[in-house]
C-alpha cells in the first residue's frame, strides 16, 4: 500500500511556517491529539471487547471457522489503527467490513444456496437429519424400567440427572449422551443434584413443562439404542425408534413392517415405494435449480413470462416517467411564467410521499367494489383494476407514472437549466424553429447528462418490490404455473414468494437460483450501457 | 408578462379558462372581443391588453392549464388519503365522500389498538432510520475522504468494485440474508433474526456504494489546498478531517442522511422477513399487513396511520429539497 500522503514531511515543513501564534495553536493542536488518541483508544477499546465477547462464545460452542475468521479480523483492525500510516487502510475498514459480511458475503452465499436443495424439509446436515428421523419415531419400550430422574439446567440447557435400575447415577443432556457423575444422593438412593447445574424444583418444572417433556436424552452415542424421556419430570422412561439406522449401509429400516429406506440421492432416505422420510437434509444439487428453472415445464413457463413483464414493466415505466417528467420541465422552463414554484412543489409531493405509503393509497382507490375510481369517477362499474391480468399491468404502470414523474420532472429541469442559453439562442438567430431547436441541440444535451440516471431508474424498477407486492401481490395468481406466480409478478416478487411464500413451502435453492438471474441480467444490462455512456471514463 | 397587469389579468384567467377548456375559445372570445374594446375606447392600452391575452395564452397560459391538470393528478390521491382519515365512516366506501365530516376520531383510535401497535411501529421506524442514517453516513464519509484525498494502490479497483457490487442490491440477497442472520442469532440472539439491531447491522451492509460515489464526487469540489494549509498548520488527518472537511461537506451529508432514512423507512422486504413479533416491526411491515388484511374494514384508521407516517418524511424531504435536487443531479450533471 504506496500512501503517498505527505505526512511525515509534516515535521520539516512546519518550522518555517510557524507564525507568531504558532505556539499556541502547537499547544492547543497536541492537547486535541491527547484527546484524539484517547478517543482512539476508547473506540478500539469497546471493539475489541465486543469481538473477544464474541470469541469466548464462539469457542463455547465450538465454531472454529467462524473463530478463526473472528480472530484474523480482530488482529487486522487492531493492526490497521495501532500502527502508524496505512491511512487509507484506517478510512476504509469500518465501511469494507459491513460491506465485507453484510454485501459481499451475502452474494456469495447467494450463489452458494442456489446450487443447494436447501428450503423446507432440507435444513440442515444428514447428521442432524437421521437424529431427528430418529427422534421424530420415538416410541416407549414395553416394559421398560423407570430411572429416577432429576431435571437440571445450567446456562439455558436442560439436562437428566438419572439414578438408573442398578443405582448409578448418570448425567446427559440432548446433545451429550448419559455419562456416569457423582452426585449427591438423598435418603432414598435418588440423585436430586450435582456440582455446577441447578436442580430443578417443582415449580420450575411447572413452569418449563413443556420444554421438559420434549427433552430426550440418547443412552449412548448410537442413536440406535434409543433414548431417556420423561413424560411428569420425576421419572424417565427408554424409548426407542420404530426405525433403525443401520451406520454401514446407510439405511433405515422399520422395525414394524421391515420396509428399508436408503439415501435416494436426493437429500432424503426413500423407500422402493418412493416414499421420503422426513427431515432430509442439505446436499448440492449442481445446476439442477437452474436446470429446473430451464427446463422444467410448470416453472420455465412462469419464469419467461415473469421476466419479459419484469422487463416491459421496468422499460414503460423508465419511458413514461421520462416522458411526462421531460414534457413538464419544458412546460414549467419558462422564465416569466408566474406560480412556477407552487407548481413545483405540489408537483414534488408524490416523490416527497414515503413509496410503500403509495401503493397502500392507490390499493384503496384501485378496489374493485368500494373504490373512488369505481364508485365515484366510474359511477358504481365495477372495473377489476387490480384482479384482472392487464388491467392489473396498466394500474401498475399508472401508480409508478404518479410515483416517478418528479423525479424525473426534477432531473429534467436541473438538466434543461444547466444547458447554456447562448446555444439555443445561435440556433434561434441562425433561423432554427423552437422545435428542431429543441430536437437537434437541447435533447441530445440533455439525454447526456440525464442517461446515467436513465440507466439507474431502470435498474431500480427492475427490483420495485415494494409496488408490486403491496399493490396486487404479484396477482392475479396464474392457477396453472407450477410456482405462486401472478401475471404482474417480477422477478423479485417470485424470488420473495419463492423462499418466504405462504402454501407452497419455502425452496430457498430455487429463490436464490432467481436471485442470481437478475443479477446477470441487471449486471449486463448496466455494464452495457454505461459503456455506452461512458460513465465509468469519469473514474480516474 | 409585465407587473402593472398582474392582479386584473390573474382576474381573468379565472374567467376565460372555463370556456377555453369547454373548447369554445374561439368563439367566444370574438363575441367578447368588440366589448372590451367598447370599456376601453378611451384608452390604447387595455385594446393591446386584449390582444395580447391570446398572445399571453400561447406563451404562458397554456402552461398553467397542464399545471392545473398535474396538481390535480399530483395532489389527488395524498388529499383523498387526508380525507379519509379524518372520517369517522371508517370505511372504504364512506371513504368516498371526500371531506364531508372532519373528524379525529380515527387517529385516536389508531394508538389504542393493541393488536397494531402503531405507536411502536412509528418508534421503531424512526429509530432504525435515524441510527442508520447516522452510521451510513459516517462510513461513507469516511470512505469518501480515502478515495478522494488519498492515493493508495487498489484504489481504483476498490472504486470499480463497489460499482459492480452495488448492482447486486440487498434486496436480491434477502435469503442469503435470512439465513445468515438465522445463524448469527443462535450463536448470538442479541443481533440475529427477529432483533432491530441485527436489522441495522444489515442495512449498514449497504451504506457503501451508491453513497460513496454521490459524496466522492462532492469531497473532490472541495480545494485540497484547505487541507494542506491544515496541515502545515499542524493539523492531523484526524483534525482535518472531523474538524474541516466533514464541515465544509455538510451539505451532501445531510442529502446521503436524508436519504439513506428515506430508503429505510420505506424498506420493507428484509424488515419483513427479519422482525416478526409486532411490537418489533416497522410502519412499512407493519402497516402493509394490516391493511392487506382487511383493507375495506380498516380503511380509515390506516389513513390516519398513513398520514402521520408520511408526515416526518414529507417534512423532512421539502426543507432539505434543495439539496436534495442538487444531489440527485450531482451524479451526472457534474
Amino acid at each position: 500500500m504506496s500512501n503517498t500522503t505527505p505526512g511525515a514531511q509534516q515535521p520539516l515543513l512546519a518550522p518555517p511556517a510557524a507564525r507568531p501564534s504558532g505556539p499556541r495553536t502547537a499547544a492547543r493542536s497536541h492537547a486535541q491529539t491527547v484527546r484524539g488518541l484517547l478517543i482512539k483508544i476508547a473506540l478500539l477499546g469497546i471493539v475489541d471487547a465486543i469481538a473477544l465477547f464474541a470469541m469466548f462464545i464462539l469457542v463455547m460452542r465450538e465454531e472454529w471457522l467462524v473463530f478463526a475468521i473472528a480472530a484474523v479480523v480482530t488482529v487486522i483492525i487492531n493492526v490497521i489503527y495501532l500502527r502508524p500510516g496505512w491511512l487509507p487502510a484506517k478510512y476504509l475498514a469500518p465501511g469494507v467490513f459491513f460491506l465485507a459480511v453484510f454485501q459481499i458475503f451475502v452474494v456469495g452465499y447467494s450463489g452458494y444456496i442456489a446450487f443447494t436443495n436447501y428450503g423446507d424439509g432440507h435444513n440442515s446436515t444428514k447428521e442432524d437429519a437421521i437424529e431427528s428421523i430418529i427422534a421424530n419415531s420415538l416410541t416407549r419400550v414395553p416394559d421398560s424400567p423407570t430411572y429416577r430422574l432429576t431435571v437440571v439446567e445450567q446456562f439455558g440447557t436442560y439436562g437428566f440427572l438419572v439414578t438408573d435400575p442398578d443405582g448409578d447415577t448418570l448425567l446427559g443432556t440432548p446433545e451429550q449422551p448419559l455419562e456416569e457423575v457423582d452426585a449427591e444422593e438423598d435418603s432414598t438412593g435418588k440423585a436430586v443434584s450435582v456440582a455446577g447445574w441447578t436442580s430443578l424444583g417443582f415449580g420450575d418444572l411447572l413452569a418449563n413443562q413443556s420444554i421438559v417433556v420434549d427433552l430426550s436424552v440418547p443412552l449412548s452415542d448410537d442413536p440406535n439404542d434409543g433414548a431417556l424421556r420423561t413424560p411428569d419430570g420425576s421419572s424417565a422412561y427408554v424409548y426407542t425408534s420404530d426405525l433403525v439406522y443401520d451406520e454401514t449401509a446407510d439405511t433405515f429400516t422399520d422395525t414394524t413392517g421391515g420396509e428399508v429406506y436408503v439415501d435416494g440421492g436426493d437429500g432424503s432416505f426413500v423407500n422402493e415405494a418412493g416414499r421420503e422420510l422426513q427431515p432430509g437434509w442439505k446436499i448440492d444439487v449442481g445446476f439442477e435449480n437452474f436446470q429446473r428453472a430451464f427446463t422444467n415445464e410448470d416453472i420455465r413457463g412462469p419464469l419467461l413470462s415473469v421476466t419479459l413483464w419484469t422487463f416491459a414493466f421496468a422499460i414503460l415505466s423508465v419511458a413514461s416517467t421520462f416522458v411526462l417528467g421531460l414534457f413538464l420541465a419544458i412546460v414549467f422552463n419558462a422564465p416569466h411564467m408566474r406560480g412556477k414554484k407552487i407548481y413545483r412543489v405540489i408537483m414534488v409531493l408524490p416523490y416527497a410521499f414515503p413509496g410503500f405509503l403509495s401503493a397502500l393509497v392507490f390499493l384503496g382507490l384501485f378496489n374493485e367494489q368500494f373504490g373512488f375510481f369505481n364508485q365515484v369517477l366510474l359511477g358504481g362499474a365495477s372495473i377489476p383494476w387490480l384482479t384482472d391480468p392487464w388491467l392489473a399491468k396498466f394500474s401498475i404502470l399508472f401508480v409508478n407514472l404518479w410515483l416517478g414523474f418528479p423525479y424525473m420532472f426534477l432531473i429534467c429541469t436541473g438538466a434543461l437549466q444547466s444547458i447554456p442559453e447562448e446555444l439555443s439562442e445561435a440556433a434561434t438567430v441562425d433561423g432554427a424553429k423552437p422545435f428542431a431547436v429543441f430536437r437537434l441541440i437541447k435533447f441530445p444535451l440533455l439525454l447526456v447528462s440525464v442517461a446515467p440516471l436513465l440507466i439507474s431508474s431502470f435498474a431500480f424498477n427492475f427490483n420495485n418490490f415494494n409496488l408490486i407486492y403491496m399493490l396486487t401481490g404479484g396477482g392475479p395468481r396464474d392457477i396453472e404455473a407450477g410456482v405462486d406466480a401472478g401475471a404482474t409478478d417480477i422477478l423479485i416478487t417470485l424470488v420473495y414468494k419463492v423462499a418466504f411464500g405462504e402454501g407452497t413451502g419455502r425452496d430457498y435453492g430455487l429463490a436464490s437460483a432467481f436471485a442470481i438471474l437478475i443479477f446477470l441480467i441487471v449486471a449486463t444490462v448496466s455494464i452495457i450501457s454505461f459503456r455506452q455512456t461512458k460513465a465509468l471514463e469519469e473514474l480516474n | 408578462m409585465t407587473n402593472p397587469f398582474n392582479t386584473q389579468q390573474g382576474a381573468e384567467i379565472g374567467d376565460r379558462l372555463n370556456p377555453l377548456v369547454a373548447g369554445s375559445g374561439a368563439t367566444d372570445r370574438a363575441s367578447r372581443a368588440p366589448r372590451t374594446v367598447q370599456t376601453a375606447d378611451g384608452r390604447v392600452l387595455p385594446t393591446r391588453r386584449r390582444r395580447s391575452f391570446g398572445r399571453w395564452f400561447a406563451d404562458t397560459g397554456w402552461r398553467h392549464l397542464i399545471g392545473v391538470v398535474m396538481l390535480v393528478f399530483a395532489a389527488f390521491p395524498l388529499l383523498y388519503v387526508l380525507s379519509a382519515s379524518l372520517n369517522p365512516t371508517g370505511t372504504l366506501v364512506g371513504s368516498n365522500q371526500l371531506f364531508r365530516v372532519v373528524d379525529f376520531s380515527n387517529y385516536v383510535e389508531l394508538f389504542q389498538r393493541p393488536q397494531q401497535p402503531y405507536a411502536a411501529w412509528f418508534l421503531n421506524s424512526l429509530v432504525i432510520g435515524l441510527v442508520t442514517a447516522a452510521g451510513t453516513v459516517f462510513l461513507a464519509a469516511l470512505a469518501a475522504y480515502a478515495f478522494s484525498r488519498l492515493r493508495f494502490t487498489g484504489r481504483r479497483v476498490g472504486l470499480l468494485t463497489l460499482l459492480l457490487v452495488q448492482m447486486f442490491p440487498q434486496l436480491l440477497g434477502v435469503v442469503a440474508i435470512f439465513l445468515l442472520m438465522s445463524g448469527i442469532g443462535e450463536i448470538f440472539p442479541q443481533v440475529g433474526i427477529g432483533t432491530q439491531s441485527g436489522l441495522i447491522l444489515v442495512y449498514l451492509g449497504g451504506a457503501l456504494g451508491v453513497n460513496t460515489y454521490l459524496m466522492y464526487g462532492f469531497f473532490n469540489t472541495i480545494p485540497v489546498s484547505i487541507d494542506e494549509a491544515a496541515k502545515l498548520d499542524g493539523a492531523s488527518h484526524a483534525q482535518i478531517f472531523f474538524g474541516i472537511v466533514l464541515r465544509l461537506v455538510a451539505p451532501i451529508l445531510a442529502v446521503v442522511g436524508l436519504l439513506s432514512f428515506i430508503g429505510t423507512f420505506s424498506e420493507f422486504v428484509i424488515a419483513s422477513i427479519m422482525l416478526t413479533d409486532p411490537q418489533t416491526q416497522t410502519l412499512a411491515v407493519g402497516l402493509y399487513q394490516f391493511v392487506s388484511q382487511e383493507t375495506s374494514r380498516n380503511w380509515a384508521i390506516f389513513s390516519a396511520g398513513a398520514v402521520l407516517a408520511a408526515i416526518p418524511v414529507m417534512a423532512l424531504f421539502l426543507y432539505l429539497q434543495k439539496y436534495i435536487i442538487g444531489g440527485l443531479t450531482a451524479g451526472s450533471v457534474k
